[in-house]
Formats: structure tokens, sequence, C-alpha cells
């Protein structure tokens, strides 16, 4: 090996506590990439591979009730490749040794095989075989939040009628990747499942026989699915049809897509953000490291090394640290996207996940570090070579200092000749010191980054379970139904309050852009629904008109006062012009709000009411639910605390793990910062110190020189780390606003001090390390040797 | 590049350096130096000199001139027939690395070496270069070649440089203050050193100090003060630095 080689391998072994900063520094905006683009990949890749395998469909649609001949006419429309017709029956179920209800949907397969279309992954077991009764499949979620496998029995209630099925097997779906009850936000295992049964069976118990109420069909490559629906709604109108639709409106499909979405804004937004910064830091953090070596560059050239040997070398040193931080970033971020990934998994039902590392992004990920290295090192090699080597073997002649206006002042008089010596080292050195503060600044910018959401997280929530959803219970029924229903369930236990609303599925459509959600329709004054503005003010529900949740209305383009055509997806279909009267702010959800009357008279129908919200005594909820289960026409029964403890747990899960990342991340960058500052400005300064040390400054004194310069470089840092922060989670908020989120853009004062506390903790230990380096502090050398 | 071996001064003898009208200006801060004001000279082919001046007189600009080590503001320096002082950074870089040897005052040791790859590192780039084990045996540093520079005595640091830049086997040795560091004892050791290596290799060496006893041991003394040479001066005969001491 050259000695020159050698040479650069001691000085990373001297150099190893920056050379390991640096390399973090590297590591963790490689990491950061590596995890969004290979977690994001993963999912994609994961759902694209079931839904081919197995034949997902394209286009779904509800109906009442239609003979089965009609499929003939269904094939026959033109750009469609494959049909199905099923049955499709909500169900209700009583597992052994579970208290609570459990709504379930029974879906129909082909009797004894697998459908053509979103055929059944098999996790165990078996299919129910043909011409059995008595057998079914069920959701492997389902079967794991109750411990079902396949030979256990369940009670089912169909129309009804009480059932006993026995479990063949355990499956998954591409319907149901996500799996939700209808109306649900978020999937509950324990109170939701679904069950598929076969055709003959369930025809039979649910009075479907020789006819069907749901058609699921895939159109032929390269066909719009537009045309196809509009076909299939003129034909199952008549038959009960309430409007079909694509994918992309598909329950499980839509919630997949919304995450998608969701990772694919991070995996371009928090990559960028980290790999900017930490090339930013890579170039300065290089370029330091050089300037240290000047002396040694000036050596080597005195001694006939030319200016090319000297970029090769420096090259190779930057090259080396990049190439470990970048293999460390690159090994981390591959097990901690493995590990993201699976916790999606835990959401997300897929059979197996597809994992692949993409060398593309690696390459990405080392070239820009790589870059930002390579611009910090050839500024510093360049500015070392470009002086003649007796110049730059000169100590360098005393800076000019001169009183700055903060000595002049009466403060200044108070100051010792340490603090005087901090002071104008850096007023001396303003560029370095900016380089310096805005070092640390970045690092406390990442920091509060990636810890803003957990406290706007919290706000989302508290704000849609305490101003927007303020009953405990909610009741769904299977049908449209009178109002004297209320007076019944008042009476029920436990029951305090009960108001009722009217429910309606509606695709809006203003211009090119539709959306499909549902109007909910309640009293001019709900006592148990908040509707509220963007400062959380209570807004009054108009007579007339429509209200949007702002996010909804800027989705559509409209205003209060513009019309919008509401498409109702219920029982007649028809299309009406409605006006916006006013928006709302809610945090969750993309609902649209009316008075009840006035949705009941869109409706043509009386006072009908599809649900109900209660206030109740929690304690007698276990004879509540009995009760409630004997009324036939509850479809649903939802705990309101539940879902709200589900919400959290789902965003902890997955969005504020990756925060989570993010901030272990950024906690090191900080470190790695400030550490490396401490370690150079150690590095400038042991000749200045030993001197004062023979001077008779006591360790204490020369300490504070440089431990007094780390602090108040902190100090300045941190307000600038609060703004550039703010910048940051201001820019992936807007990003990450979804159909189902939106989180309020809030910075509590806690997020604040907690980026503050980090750089200042990396401070304090970086000092710890520092103060070692200062005890054995060696006087007579430093001032012997010139370096 | 070639040493003009056919340049020829007074008692024929063949020069390797000449100087004429150098003059160097610095600027540090706002402060003008003039470090030479026109200084003529010559280093002659094997020749010891010792280059005699007090703190500022701008002996060691001159050597660092000399070495391409540092530019001039005007005049000539000829190295055989080649001006340095319009020689560009590769010409420079060339001369630096086959003809001249350098040692510093502080020595400037890379403190990642040991003191045989401090040699190592010369002799890899050099074209005639003789081992590093056997420049460090000239020195007489045989028996410590593996011992890093924080495990080296001053003086033995500085023989490790004396071996460093005489094992390219270089046509000058340049010596900035070599023994400015050392005390006498040591600062003899390393003389004898020089000596021994300008007389085995005959190497043309310049030594610059600012004590008058070193200038004993030289074949010649040039005095330099304020940026002029004040005084060249033969001496009848080179006492050894054995004979020395301050």
């Amino acid at each position: 090996m050259r000695t020159i080689h050698r040479k650069l391998l001691r000085d990373l072994t001297e150099l190893r506590g920056q050379v390991a900063a640096i390399a973090v520094v590297i590591a963790a905006g490689v990491m950061m990439l590596i995890i969004a683009v290979t977690t994001l990949d993963a999912i994609s890749l994961t759902k694209e591979r079931f839904y081919r395998d197995s034949a997902f469909a394209d286009v779904f649609v509800d109906l009442k009730r239609a003979p089965e001949g009609l499929i003939q006419r269904l094939v026959e429309i033109p750009g469609v490749n494959q049909v199905e017709t099923r049955v499709k029956a909500p169900v209700r179920m009583e597992v052994p040794e579970y208290e609570n209800p459990v709504r379930g949907e029974i879906i129909s397969i082909p009797d004894g095989r697998q459908p053509t279309l979103n055929r059944l992954y098999l996790r165990e077991g078996f299919l129910p075989e043909a011409g059995r009764w008595d057998q079914v499949a069920i959701s492997e979620p389902f079967s794991q939040a109750h411990g079902l496998r396949a030979g256990d029995t369940l009670t089912v209630i169909i129309r009804g009628r009480l059932e006993t099925l026995t479990v063949t097997g355990v499956v998954l779906s591409p319907e149901y990747v996500y799996q939700l009850g209808p109306a649900d936000l978020l999937p509950d295992y324990e109170r939701f499942g679904v069950l598929w049964m076969n055709r003959r069976a369930l025809a039979n118990a649910f009075g479907m026989d020789g006819a069907f109420n749901n058609v699921v069909l895939t159109l032929r490559a390269g066909v719009r699915e537009e045309p196809v629906i509009d076909a299939l709604d003129q034909l199952l109108g008549p038959y009960g049809g309430i409007g079909a639709h694509g994918r992309d409106d598909q329950p499980s499909h839509f919630f997949l897509s919304m995450e998608l979405d969701q990772l694919r804004v991070m995996a371009v937004i928090l990559p960028t953000i980290f790999l900017a910064v930490s090339a930013f830091l890579l170039n300065v953090l290089m370029g330091r490291i050089i300037r240290i070596q000047r002396q040694q560059v000036a050596v080597l050239k005195a001694f006939g090394y030319g200016n090319r040997d000297m970029a090769i070398h420096y090259g190779l040193l930057t090259g080396l640290i990049v190439l470990v931080g970048s293999a460390l970033g690159t090994g981390l971020g591959a097990w901690a996207a493995d590990a993201l990934a699976a916790v999606y998994m835990e959401y997300f039902r897929f059979p197996e996940m597809s994992f692949r590392l993409q060398p593309r992004v690696i390459l990405l990920a080392v070239g820009v570090a790589g870059a930002a290295a390579a611009v910090g090192t050839a500024r510093a090699v360049y500015g070392a070579v470009r002086l003649p080597p007796a110049e730059a073997m000169r100590p360098p002649a005393p800076e000019h200092f001169r009183q700055g206006w903060l000595e002049r002042s009466r403060l200044g008089a108070l100051l010792d000749q340490p603090t005087r010596i901090i002071v104008r080292n850096l007023s001396r050195h303003r560029y370095k010191a900016g380089l310096s503060v805005l070092g640390i600044g970045l690092s406390a910018a990442l920091l509060l980054l990636g810890s803003y959401q957990f406290g706007a997280v919290t706000q989302m929530i508290d704000v849609q379970y305490r101003l927007v959803q303020k009953m405990d219970i909610n009741l769904h029924f299977t049908d449209p139904t009178p109002e004297r229903a209320l007076a019944e369930l008042r009476v029920m236990p436990g029951v305090q309050y009960v108001e009722g609303f009217r429910n309606v599925p509606v695709r809006l459509a203003s211009g090119r852009h539709d959306y499909r959600t549902t109007i909910l329709g309640m009293d001019a004054r709900p006592g148990l629904y908040g509707l509220i503005d963007a400062d959380y003010r209570s807004v009054r529900l108009p007579p007339d008109g429509l209200v949007l949740t702002d996010y909804l209305a800027g989705h559509l383009g409209v205003r209060p006062g513009d019309r919008v055509q509401v498409e109702i997806m219920e029982g007649h279909r028809r299309t009406v012009g409605v006006e916006v009267a006013a928006t709302v702010s809610e945090p969750i959800g993309v609902s649209a709000y009316m008075e009840r009357r006035a949705l009941n008279r869109l409706m043509r129908e009386g006072p009908a009411i599809t649900g109900t919200w209660l206030l109740t005594d929690a304690g007698q909820h276990p004879d509540l639910f009995d009760r409630l289960w004997e009324v036939p026409r509850v479809a649903s029964i939802g705990l309101i605390l539940d879902a709200e403890s589900a919400i959290r747990t789902y965003i902890e899960d997955t969005v504020l793990i990756f925060m989570a990342v993010l901030l272990v991340l950024a906690g090191s960058i900080a470190f790695a910062v400030v550490y490396n500052n401490a370690r150079i400005a150690f590095a400038e300064r042991a000749r200045e110190l030993a001197t004062l040390r023979v001077l008779g400054f006591t360790r204490a004194e020369i300490a504070w020189i440089l431990i007094g310069e780390l602090v108040l470089l902190t100090l300045l840092a941190i307000p600038v780390g609060w703004l550039v922060g703010t910048g940051f989670a201001l820019l992936l908020n807007e990003a990450m606003s979804m159909d189902m989120f939106r989180l309020p853009f809030l910075i509590t004062p806690r997020t604040y001090a907690f980026a503050a506390a980090g750089v200042l903790l990396a401070t304090a230990l970086s000092v710890v390390l520092i103060g070692h380096r200062l005890r054995r502090l060696d006087m007579v050398s430093a001032l012997k040797t010139v370096e | 590049m070639d040493a003009g071996m056919e340049v020829r001064g007074q008692g024929g003898r063949q020069v390797v350096f000449a100087t004429r009208g150098l003059t160097k200006v610095y600027l540090t801060g706002d402060v003008e130096i003039h470090a030479l004001r026109g200084v003529d000279m010559e280093l002659y082919a094997g020749e010891l000199t010792v280059m005699l001046g007090a703190s500022g007189s701008g002996k060691s600009t001159l050597l660092n001139i000399l070495g391409g080590l540092d530019s001039a503001t005007d005049g000539q320096v000829l190295y055989g027939e080649q001006d340095l002082v319009r020689a560009g950074d590769r010409v420079l870089t060339a001369f630096r690395r086959d003809h001249v040897g350098f040692v510093f005052q502080f020595y400037n040791l890379i403190s990642s070496l040991t003191a045989r790859e401090n040699v190592a590192i010369v002799t890899e780039i050099s074209r005639n270069p003789m081992t590093p084990e056997d420049a460090l045996a000239l020195v007489g540093l045989e028996k410590r070649m593996d011992h890093f520079p924080s495990q080296l005595s001053g003086g033995e640091q500085q023989r490790v440089a004396i071996a460093r830049a005489i094992a390219k086997q270089p046509a000058v040795l340049l010596c900035d203050e070599p023994t400015g560091a050392l005390d006498s004892k040591t600062g003899v050791q390393v003389l004898e050193a020089i000596e021994h290596v300008n007389r085995e290799l005959d190497t043309t060496t310049a030594v610059i100090t600012h004590n008058v006893v070193i200038a004993e041991m030289a074949d010649r003394v040039i005095r330099l003060s304020d940026g002029l040479v004040s005084d060249v001066h033969v001496n009848e005969r080179r006492r050894p630095p054995s004979e020395l001491s301050w």
C-alpha cells in the first residue's frame, strides 16, 4: 500500500469521532430516502401482485335484487371482460366468548370453488365444500381477533334466522385488504368480520334464490370505466342498483390508495429535506476537516506532491466516509423499511409482502451525499492547495480584531477576558459562526419536524371527538326508518339523550370534479354533533342548502353561493342541483351536511332517519346492547370511545412511527453536527488555550472559552431552528392533507421546547466529550509544534 | 527539467542557483513588508552554504523562494537555466518533487505516519530515491524507524525530516533553521547529519540560521540583513559540527 494511502487510513482512525459523526449525517439522509421509497415500493408492489393474482375486479355495484338471467345482458356491455354476480348479505354474529355485538358481511362464492374475480387467498384450511349449507370461510384479521380456526363454529343471524356455521378456512381477499365495516373509518377486526359461503346456501338463507344483489366485473385492456358504469347504472337502475363505481370508490382500495398517496408525499418531502440538510452539513463538515489539515497539505506539496495528488487523496478520504455513511444508511434504511412495511401490513392485509431494495434509490442517495461531500471537500482542498506551500506552513498572521458594539456598550464592561475572547472569535469569524449556527439550527429544525405531528395529532383527535362527534354511541339502521323509532330508543336502559340523523350516499359534482360521500341530515341545532369553523367556533346549520367540509369544497372548487350537482345513490337515483350554504372545518372525514327536514324533502320522503346518536350511561352498556341487538333494523352499533382509541392507535402505528424514526435520525444529526463543531473548535483553539494555560489561566477558565462559544452558538441556533423547522412542518402539513385526515397546523410550545432541548442536550454531551480532551491538553507540546 | 550543468560562476565552479534582483513584498493585513529588496546570490554545486541573518532579515523568504515554496514579487531565480519566478505550478511541483529537499524548523512530520513512512511518502513519488531505510540509517535512526513522531525526541524528529529531505537524492538540500527548536547538543547531532549528507552525497546544501556559531561549519557564509545580501564570506576551513556549541 502506498504510504499516502496509509496516511489516509490513519487519518480516518484519528478522526474517527468526527468521521463517525459525518457518517451518521450521511446515513440519516440516505436512510430517510430508503425508508420512504422502499416502504412505498413494498406496499405498492405487494398490492399490485395481490390484485393481479386474485383477479381483483375493476367495477363494483350493489343493487336490491335482479334475476340471474340478467347476467347475459351484463356480459354484453361493450368493454366488459369478465362478470361475476354475487349475493352479499349483512349479518350479525355471535362469537363464542365475546360479549359485544359483532357485525359481518357474507359474500357468496360459487359452490365449492374459487370465484372468477376477487379470488380468495387461502391462509389456512379450505373453501366451503360443494353442496354444504353450513360452512364458511372467514377473513384472516377477524379469525385472529377472535382466535377462530378452521373447525370452529359461529352463530350467524341472517334475516333474523339463527344459523350455526362451521369455519372451513381462513382467507384473504383483495376486496378487504383494508377490512372496513360499512360507515367505519377504521378497521375493527373484533366487531366486524367478512365471511364467504356457497352461493346456493347463502341465496337460500337470504331469500335470493335465482337472483343476485351484487356484481363485480373486469374491463378489457384499455377500456375506460365511465361508459361501462353508465351502462351498468342504466341496466341495473330498475333493479335497485345504487350506482356502480370503479376501484377508486371501493372502500379498501380507496383507503389503501390514500395511504399510498400519503406515503408518496412523505417519500418526496422528508428525504428531500433530510438529504438537503445532510448535504449542507456534509459540505460544511468536510470543508472544516480538511482546513485543519492545511499544514499537511503544504508539507506534501513542499515535497513535490501536485494539486492532483492532493485532490485524489482528499477525494478518497471523502469517498470512504461517504461509503461508510451510505452503507450504514442503506442497511439501517432497509431494516427500518422492512419493519415499517410490516406495521402497514397489520392494517393492510396481504398474503405476503414483496420487499425489494431498488438500486437506483441507493444510487440516488449515495450520489446526493457524494456530491455534497465532494463540493465541501473540493472547496477546502482548493483553498489549501491554492496557497504557496510556504505561506500555508506559516502560522496565519494574527487576525484582525476590533471591539464590537457589545464590548463598547455598558454591558461590555462586565465581560471578563475569556468572555471577550468568545465574543471576538465569533464576531471575527462571522461567516464560519453563521454556518455553525445554521448547521445546528437545521438539526433543531429536523427535530421540530419530527416531533410537531405528535402534538398536532392529539389536537386533531381532540377536536374531532370533543367538538365534532359528541355522542358516545352511533347507531345505523338497515333502512330509512320513521322518526318514532327515537321514542323507542329513549326508554332503553342507560339512554340519556337521543338524536336522529338521515344519511344519504351521494356523488357530488361540480364541473369536472366529483366526489362520493354521504350527506348527513341532522337537527338544525344538533346537540351531539358539532359543526365548527377553522377557529373551532360553532357554525349554525342553515335551514336549506348544503354545508361542505372546506376540504371537500376545495376539492370540488366551489364556494358558498355556488351550486353543486347531487347525485343520489339510493332508491330512485336522481340528480339535483343544491346550493352550497356554508363550509365547515373538521379535521377528520369528508362529509356534507344538511338540515334533516331539508334532506328529507330532497329525498321526497317524510321525516325519516337512518341512524341515531345516543348519550348513554356506560355502566348500563351490556343491558343496552342486549336490547339494541333485538331491534331488527339496527345494522350497526358504534362506540365512539372505541373509534377514538382505534384512530389514535392507527395514527400512532403508521404516521407517528414514521415520525419517530425521523426523530431518531434528527437527533443523531443534531448530535453529529454539534459534536463535530465542538471538535473542530477545539482543534482550532488548542494552541491558544494551551498558551492561556501557560499564562496561568485555570482549566475552568479556558474550558469556558470553548464551552461558552459552543453554548452561545447553540443558543443562537435555536431560534433559527424554530423558524426553519416551522417552515419544514408547514410544507409537510400542506402536502399531507388527505381525504381522511387533515392535521391542523399546530406547533405547541412543547414542540418548540423539545427541539431546543434536543440541541442543548447534544451540546451538553459534546461538552462532556470535549471536556475530556481539555483535561488532557498538554501545554508544552501544544506550544512547541506549529500545527 | 534539468539543472543546466553548464552554468559556471567565479572560479569555474558550477552554479546551481542564482538570484538576480530578487524582491518579495508581503501584505500582512494592512502592513506591506518588504522581505527581499533585490537579492543577488549564487549557490555552487556540492557546497555547504550558511545564510546568516537576524530575525526578519528575509532569509526564510529567500529559502522558500529558492525551493519553489513561495513566489517572488520581482527578479529572477535561476535554477540552472530555468527561471523559477516565471514558472507555473506544474513546473514548480515537478521541481520540488525531483530536485529539492527541505528541512523545516518545526520538522513538519506527518504525525499519522511512522519515521519510515514519513520518508516513504516522499520516496514513492521520486525518480531515483534511496530506500527509506538507507536514508534513516544515514541520519543514525535505523533503530527508530517504526516510531511515530510523537514517540521521537525533537532531535530525532528533525533527523527524520533530514532523511525525508535527502531520500530522494535531491540536487539541493534547503534547511530552514534546522536547529532552531533544539537544544545545543541535539542541534549538533542534527548538523552532523546535514554535514554527513553533504559530504557523502555531495548534495548542494543551504542552511539558514540566525546562529553565528553554525556559520563555522559552512564553505561559504552569506549574510542577509533587511532583505539584502550584506556580506559573503568564504571560510578557510569547515569546522566539524562536533566542535561547535552555543
